[in-house]
């Protein structure tokens, strides 16, 4: 018998994965700034460059429209370029390429060429890096179609969605976030490859499901643990891929509890809550016993001082209270 | 076949390849204002010299990208006239099945792999293609290369720049071939640039320039050839500037009120194709009747591309989503406008 799997860090699953991922296919090369010797800015390519040489773990200059758009031509020609932009903020400077060019390439030429290629970037704030370092713009990419966007929140996830976006023939963001490089959780051995495009009932539950992704999954079970020592259950909904959306996994789960609550990183107007509530009224009105709820980050440019950022960002406290105030609101007792 | 006999054969080729875009842009401007061509359409009338001179320097095994001034370029690499013509008028014959337009001729069997709508937006790719070529096969005679075609205008955006500093740093086989019109839209190039001697831009990435006279077809052949032999056996990125001029407006529907009357003469005093013909001409490697010869030629083939587009079908609104993504995926929205949301049970 094998001893149990040790827990590894989210930024060792993806470490690891790139490795593996290099190893198994020749047309499988990184590009981004400081991922060669500097070994990235946040760690996740420590080693690869010496493994496997400046050919295939590339430093760029400091020029995202640059490289982003020589990924999509390098993918163009059938490499699988995986770009590393150092946090969601400065894949902006790249859009053009992203949303005018890798997002349109396949389907605008009538679809003769794929464009088989991953962005990762991680997005978040708390950190104190204000305002131009700590958005969460993911709803800019998820609106955009010809492009997946996938958002993992563990480090099993990361594994085997790293690995399906790379094997992926579309254009794949893949949304990190800077406070789960550090978390830590068991990763099945061998390979892993996620189904892209599906969402995860990560914890059942009966009374109320909390929809929500990346780090928010981490905070929303958290939570439900919580709850449940109070004989509350708290069903929470990991969306994984916010593009496309699996709309049926959480409209399945609120028809079964009735009560939805939406935890997410991103500002509150147009944001991914927006989504997930549009579509609970199409597709579970009359299950509903409350309105829809969502917890969002304040609509500011986030400010560098820690009480601010505190107040601004969404948190475990926030979510437990708005999730009171639903179960109150229906007359709820456990 | 004795040199002087190949070189008349060629010649011959780039006038009839002048000729068939001349025909082809002319008809497509009349088919534009018979609202059988929608959206945008710039053409390439005035070019065709630059155009037929850089494709004839390209080989089967290089690639190219361009901006949306791409129908002589889909010509001249080879794309047949009638499915070109089928691409303007929106049809699934079409060479983007009619998903793209004017602006974004593509065909990857014959490596031209796009025009481009936004202005700079090829160049980042056509560099990353380069990334690819230069990733895969070492350099020599017969490696491929890139050639990026790109505007006077874009040599102002930072794509440009960060393409070319790229370009130099990973030692790419990629030529950037600038048509300086004069104009980005209706903005001189002394307007916009601040070195408006656009071949001199490369110098800050120690890439070499050379400006050429775009009329010749001969002259743009050469220069191009050279910079690519550059590319392909040194990996030594070039910038090439060809000196052109549109006889049109910016598209079909720009009157071009920003030129003088004395500019516009000027340009079509030394409008390309029939100065090409004189030369053919006058050195005998075309009698008049041969020259007669090509140009009926390409009014057939320009009025059978017509016939076929007109006859092909329009693509059906159930084939919307057959190309959203290439590689399927669970829950790919496939909903129309009002449709209600596809959600299980």
């Amino acid at each position: 018998m094998n001893a149990e799997p040790t827990p590894i860090t989210y930024r060792q699953a993806l470490n690891d994965t790139l490795r593996a991922e290099l190893t198994r296919d020749p047309n499988v090369i990184l590009l981004g700034e400081e991922i060669g010797k500097f070994e990235g800015s946040y760690k996740i390519t420590a080693g690869l460059l010496k493994e496997f040489g400046p050919e295939r773990v590339r430093d760029t200059p400091i020029a995202e429209e640059g490289f982003v758009g020589a990924a999509i031509g390098a993918a163009m020609l059938g490499l699988r370029p995986v770009v590393e932009i150092m946090t969601l903020n400065f894949s902006l400077i790249a859009i053009d390429q992203i949303v005018n060019h890798g997002a349109k390439i396949y389907g605008m030429f009538g679809g003769q060429t794929p464009v088989p290629m991953v962005i990762r970037f991680p997005g978040g704030g708390g950190q104190q890096l204000a305002a131009t370092h700590s958005q969460n713009l993911e709803v800019w990419y998820a609106h955009v179609p010809g492009l997946k966007v996938i958002a993992p929140s563990t480090p099993a996830d990361a594994k085997a969605m790293l690995t399906a976006a790379i094997r992926d023939d579309d254009p794949v963001i893949f949304l990190e976030n800077l406070a789960l490089y550090n978390t830590k959780g068991v990763v099945p051995d061998g390979e892993q490859v996620a189904e892209i495009g599906r969402a995860a009932v990560v914890r059942e539950g009966t009374d109320l499901t909390v929809i929500t992704y990346s780090r928010g999954t981490l905070i929303a079970l958290e939570v439900a643990r919580r709850f449940a020592d109070e004989g509350i259950s708290l069903e929470v909904v990991d969306l994984r891929s916010l593009r496309p959306l699996d709309r049926t996994a959480f409209c399945q789960s609120v028809r079964k509890t009735s009560r939805a609550v939406v935890l997410e990183d991103d500002w509150l107007s147009y944001g991914v809550g927006a989504e997930i509530s549009a579509t609970l009224m199409e597709c579970a009105f009359d299950y509903l016993d409350a309105p829809v709820r969502r917890v969002a980050a304040a609509e500011v440019p986030l400010p560098y001082a820690k009480p601010l950022e505190l107040a601004a960002l969404p948190d475990g406290e926030d979510l437990a209270r708005v999730v009171r105030e639903v179960l109150a609101a229906t007359g709820f007792h456990s | 076949m004795s040199e002087e006999v190949q070189d008349a054969r060629q010649l011959t080729s780039y006038y009839a390849q002048m000729v068939l875009i001349r025909r082809f842009e002319l008809v497509a401007d009349q088919m534009y204002k018979r609202a059988r061509i929608g959206g945008y359409c710039h053409l390439n009338l005035g070019e065709e010299a630059t155009v037929v001179g850089l494709m004839a320097a390209l080989r089967e095994q290089d690639y190219l990208f361009t901006t949306y001034r791409d129908h002589g370029y889909a010509l001249a690499r080879g794309m047949e006239p009638g499915r070109v013509m089928a691409e303007l008028f929106g049809k699934s014959t079409g060479v983007a099945k009619g998903r793209g337009g004017s602006m974004h001729m593509f065909d990857a069997g014959l490596h031209m792999l796009g025009g481009y709508g936004i202005v700079g937006g090829q160049i980042p790719p056509a560099t990353g293609a380069a990334l690819a070529l230069a990733y895969r096969t070492t350099a020599g005679p017969e490696a491929g290369a890139v050639l990026c075609q790109l505007g006077d205008g874009t040599t102002n955006i930072g794509a440009f720049h960060e393409s070319l500093n790229l370009a130099a740093i990973w030692k790419l086989p990629i030529v950037y071939a600038i048509v300086n019109n004069r104009l980005g839209m209706g903005t001189s190039v002394e307007a916009a640039s601040g070195e408006p001697d656009l071949y001199k831009r490369g110098a800050s990435y120690r890439i070499p320039g050379e400006r050429v006279d775009g009329g010749d077809p001969v002259a743009v052949r050469q220069a191009a050839e050279a910079m690519l032999t550059q590319a392909r056996e040194q990996r030594q990125p070039g910038l090439l500037e060809l000196m052109s001029y549109r006889l049109k407006g910016h598209s079909v529907v720009d009157p071009a009120k920003y030129r003088s009357q004395s500019e516009v003469e000027t340009a079509q005093a030394a409008d390309p194709v029939p100065a090409f013909r004189a030369r053919l001409l006058e050195a005998g490697v075309l009698t008049e009747e041969a020259a007669r010869e090509i140009e009926d030629d390409a009014e057939e083939k320009v009025g059978a591309a017509v016939a076929f587009a007109e006859n092909s079908p329009d693509p059906a609104p159930s084939e919307l989503f057959d190309f959203a993504y290439a590689q399927d995926v669970p829950n790919a929205p496939r909903a129309l406008p009002g449709d209600p949301l596809e959600v299980e049970p």
